[in-house]
């Protein structure tokens, strides 16, 4: 039986803004387990990015936490002393951003950027903290290390940067790493050396990641379970496969429909209509509803509670209600579930139950 | 899950695709550029206080000429030297009294002024009314200033459009001349045009717009630079629009922003510049009198008559600060980055 | 290294040209001038005019008065006042220049310590009551001329409170005034910039994976934010440096300070155009040098510009 080392329950998060609050996080739960990969899916604003600041316990000043609690190995997060939170951040969870251009200080040795954690969380003296930084800056694959160790990052690459990011993120060996969109700012061939980075590092160092992107193809080869979110809810989760094979909600079907594959047929190439909605005024019902193609006249009236198809897979749509009616969802996902299905003969959307939200977490 | 019995089974049914959907409507109405700037300008409280303080500055200064001109503000009166601030009615501070060497008297009773008679700044070592001549300082620094500034439009913005369009050797060669005349300290131009021309309204202007007008220059020069790698610059290029109906239609709106915060910084650097310039003696000659002028005057009899200083120090820093609040206000609510 | 030589003979060789385009400039306006530069010429009988043009070398041609001048100049060689007993325009600059020089480095450092400490309070604080607080302070600073701000001091901290000394130049005391008078500007200069600009990097990415390293606010403030926020303030040190060289003529008035402000200013009124041109020689001359050390500072403080020649 795995631990869950990070738990996600019930969170809400509000932004104070001159118009009003800005609903950016609406009731979400989620688990990471230990030594496991969790991607974060979903569109800019769908609320990946301010769910990871909160548990660095980064927000704005203007951000409310209306309820909800973030545990980290038994130990509540959420209104925790920000002089305790600062020995977990950047020790026990560290993060990895997106710009690797601009996320170094530009007036900062890389070594000294590099050791900084060490000195400031374990109070390492400055020779011995080096030494560290040298020795993660050669795992994450910097060549000739030694002799870059005292130069600036304008001096590197983007791709070499975001190693020396990583390298920042990975010097007080964290539990858990949280990586916002690590390869978005980067060329398609570095992207996947980036990856594979990442890759080698979970399997050495048994550190939980989590993983946050817009794009489902990069979480193909990363990640072990999936998290779908859309305008600060999560809509679907589930391990990789069942989300990349027994895809239920509209949304995940729009974004697996809206990705390239070696399979994909020309001109099924599909993007998802419209834009997200305001989170000023959340919609009554189900957000994505003014979207979906296969929305039912009860998505405008209420919102549709989660139907648990498996132990781990868990989709909010109204579509896997027993009154639903059958709907074709598009010929790429009836690809897939044709597929999944001579692997996973068990597996039957007519049976998903409406559980608790809280189910999620109780594996 | 209780609640779920009581939806009906017509809920289940499935949308038509093509029912209205609310999702394409823009929230925010509308707003044109310069709407835009109006509004957030607005928003800025020091910003829009400013604007209309020194709209009445403006109105005050050039609505006074019957009031306040050379003649008026010139005529000495011996009899009325120094005489303390007074108004009509009793208001501590504006009595008229004065205290010398521990002694409080009333100083127009001393001086023997006729009762109705008052000095609402009080007067001068001549007998010359404060008042009128703030109000006429004013104007004279003001219209020394917007002369700079004028000069500073006219010359420093087509100094940093052609230097920007045209690019290349032109450009290299106009901002080495830019960088030539900003390594000269200001005061040391202006001496040396004085040296050669009368001082009065428009010298002096010249005087200052001489250095100033290079940050407009190197603006607007930045700007044009930005401006001109953009796709509807090219557009208009490539359709064959000549190159002077291009840079007026396309280029000057663009860049008018820039423009105008510049100006509004100008003008108080100006006011200051002229002020200091008649502090030393080198600004305007009498019998006109500027701000700075009147500056100086309180500052040699500040010691005993601090009213004589004070006015003309209030009205020069609320301009100043005025100024500045709006051009910094202005500044804030062209750049879209601070857009919200 | 190279590249630094290379760069500062570059802008050696520019600061030679500027200064021989002002000097040439300043001796053909002399030359323009109406009247003669003798005083009491109308009184002087034919021999003696000959005699004391002779003496200035003014019956040469002009172009051999201008090579002359031009030479003399970059020597430092001014020729002699003719205000002052006909002492040589050297000597009275070097005189003088002590105390203008003083006066200008007191102020300059005061105003950019000072607006330093205010700048990074008002942007630690940032929408806060003490940031409001500051920024009207700053907004007072940048706007009331500084020889109000003399006025008021030698007002009331001199006359009323009698603390300190209100005129003369005869040690540190007497400074003190002057120097905070001429130092509000740069002060109120420096603090809304580094208020901006900390705000500004507050706002990067990298100030927000510093605190994702766990990084407490004082490391953040001190360690990261303010350094990449200095680094640009060098900019500003010409043209603080333009206006205090302005302004210290009217706070060596106020103060009655004997330095070359007030001889400059008194060289303009009796049209002592030896010493007018010296002096306009040497302030530019002064400020190109300010603005060359700057220039070099910022390249050797900031490692992308350091590392890129």
């Amino acid at each position: 039986m795995t631990e869950n080392i990070l738990e996600v329950n019930d969170l809400k998060i509000n932004f104070h803004t001159d118009n009003g609050a800005v609903q950016a996080i609406r009731d979400i739960y989620f688990n990471l387990e230990k030594g496991e990969t969790l991607a974060l899916v979903g569109e800019s604003g769908s609320g990946k990015s301010v769910t990871t600041r909160t548990i660095m316990g980064l927000l704005a000043k203007n951000a409310e936490i209306e309820r909800g609690s973030i545990q980290f190995k038994g130990k509540e997060l959420i209104d925790l002393p920000e002089n305790e939170f600062r020995s977990i951040r950047g020790s026990e969870i560290a993060m990895i951003f997106q710009d690797p251009m601009t996320s170094l200080d530009p007036t900062m040795k890389i070594g000294q950027q590099i050791a900084e954690p060490l000195i400031k969380h374990q109070g390492m003296g400055k020779k011995e903290a080096w030494d560290k930084a040298l020795d993660m800056m050669n795992l994450v694959g910097i060549p000739n290390a030694k002799a870059h160790i005292n130069d600036y990052p304008h001096q590197f690459s983007g791709g070499m940067r975001q190693r020396i990011v990583i390298a920042i993120a990975l010097i007080d060996n964290p539990e858990v790493l949280i990586a916002d969109e690590p390869t978005t700012a980067l060329d398609v061939t570095i992207q996947a050396q980036i990856l594979d980075l990442m890759k080698k590092i979970q399997r050495e160092l048994g550190t939980s990641i989590i993983f946050i992107t817009h794009d489902l193809g990069v979480v193909a080869g990363m990640a072990d379970r999936v998290a779908v979110m859309y305008a600060g809810q999560i809509v679907e989760v589930g391990t990789i496969d069942e989300i990349y094979g027994f895809p239920q909600h509209p949304y995940t079907w729009g974004l697996l429909n809206s990705m390239p594959t070696t399979q994909t047929n020309k001109g099924s190439l599909e993007a998802i209509p419209g834009t997200p909605p305001d989170l000023l005024n959340p919609p009554v019902g189900d957000a994505f509803a003014p979207r979906n193609k296969y929305a039912l006249a009860i998505d405008e009236k209420k919102q549709p509670p989660y139907f648990q198809l498996s132990p781990t897979h868990f989709a909010a749509t109204w579509l896997l209600d027993e009154h639903a009616p059958e709907v074709v969802p598009p010929l790429t996902v009836q690809q897939r579930w044709a597929k999944y299905k001579q692997a996973h003969p068990e597996a039957d959307k007519k049976q998903a139950k409406p559980v608790d939200a809280s189910a999620i977490l109780s594996r | 899950m209780a609640e779920l019995n009581q939806v009906s089974a017509a809920d289940f049914e499935l949308l038509p695709n093509d029912r209205k959907r609310n999702d394409e409507t823009i929230e925010k109405p509308s707003l044109s550029f310069a709407q835009d700037a109006w509004r957030r300008l607005k928003k800025n409280k020091g910003a829009f206080v400013s604007l209309w303080i020194i709209i009445a500055i403006f109105l005050g200064a050039f609505l006074s000429v019957p009031y306040a001109n050379t003649t008026t503000t010139s005529k000495q009166n011996v009899m009325q030297q120094n005489l303390p601030p007074r108004i009509p009615g009793n208001i501590p501070g504006f009595r008229g009294e004065q205290k010398i060497d521990g002694e409080k008297f009333n100083a127009y009773e001393r001086a023997n002024v006729k009762k109705g008679e008052t000095h609402i700044f009080g007067t001068d070592q001549f007998g010359r009314d404060i008042f009128k001549r703030v109000l006429y300082g004013t104007r004279i620094s003001l219209e020394v200033a917007l002369i700079a500034a004028l000069i500073d439009l006219v010359f420093g913005v087509s100094y940093g459009l052609i230097s920007g369009w045209k690019g290349g050797r032109v450009d290299m060669v106009m901002q080495r001349i830019v960088e030539i005349v900003s390594s000269v300290p200001n005061l040391v131009v202006f001496v040396l045009l004085i040296l050669i021309m009368k001082p009065g309204l428009f010298s002096i202007a010249l005087g200052i717009s001489l250095t100033s007008w290079t940050s407009m220059a190197r603006l607007v020069r930045a700007d044009v630079l930005s401006l001109k790698e953009q796709d509807f610059i090219s557009a208009a290029r490539t359709l064959g629009t000549s190159p002077i109906k291009t840079g007026l239609r396309h280029l000057v709106p663009n860049v008018s922003s820039t423009i105008i915060v510049q100006l509004m910084f100008t003008i108080p650097s100006a006011i200051f510049f002229e002020a200091l310039l008649s502090f030393i003696g080198i600004g305007i000659p009498v019998p006109m009198a500027s701000l700075g002028t009147l500056l100086n005057d309180g500052q040699t009899a500040f010691q005993f008559y601090p009213y004589q200083l004070v006015f003309p120090a209030i009205v020069m820093s609320v301009l100043m600060i005025a100024f500045n609040l709006l051009a910094d206000g202005l500044r804030d609510a062209f750049d879209p980055r601070t857009r919200d | 290294m190279s590249g630094m030589v290379k760069y500062v003979l570059k802008r050696l060789g520019i600061i030679l040209l500027t200064l021989i385009i002002i000097i040439s400039i300043t001796f053909f306006l002399m030359k323009l001038m109406p009247g003669s530069p003798l005083a009491n010429a109308e009184r002087l009988s034919d021999t003696q005019r000959q005699v004391i043009e002779a003496q200035y070398g003014l019956d040469k041609p002009l172009i051999v008065q201008y090579w002359n001048y031009l030479v003399n100049a970059l020597q430092f060689n001014f020729g002699n006042s003719f205000q002052f007993q006909n002492q040589p325009v050297s000597t009275l600059i070097a005189q003088r220049i002590g105390p203008s020089a003083q006066l200008g480095i007191q102020a300059l450092v005061f105003g950019i310590v000072a607006g330093i400490g205010l700048g990074a309070a008002a942007a630690v604080h940032r929408n806060t009551k003490t940031d409001t607080f500051l920024s009207i302070l700053a907004v007072l600073g940048v706007s009331i001329p500084s020889f109000v701000f003399a006025a008021l001091l030698q007002y009331y901290v001199g006359l009323k409170l009698n603390w300190l000394p209100i005129a003369g130049w005869e040690g540190f005391k007497f400074t003190i005034l002057p120097t905070i008078a001429l130092g509000m500007q740069p002060m109120a200069t420096a603090a809304r910039f580094i208020r901006t600009e900390m705000v500004d990097v507050m706002g990067s990415d990298y100030i927000e994976l510093a605190r994702a390293k766990g990084l407490s606010s004082n490391d953040i403030v001190w360690r990261h934010t303010l350094r990449n926020s200095l680094i640009p303030l060098v900019t500003l040190i010409g043209p603080m440096a333009v206006n205090l060289m302005t302004g210290s003529v009217v706070i060596e008035k106020i103060f009655a300070i004997p330095g070359i402000g007030g001889q400059f200013v008194s060289s303009i009124l009796t049209n002592d155009y030896p010493l007018i041109m010296g002096t306009t020689i040497v302030y530019s001359m002064m400020l190109m040098v300010v603005l060359l050390i700057t220039d070099i500072l910022y390249g050797l403080i900031d490692p992308r510009i350091r590392l890129a020649n």
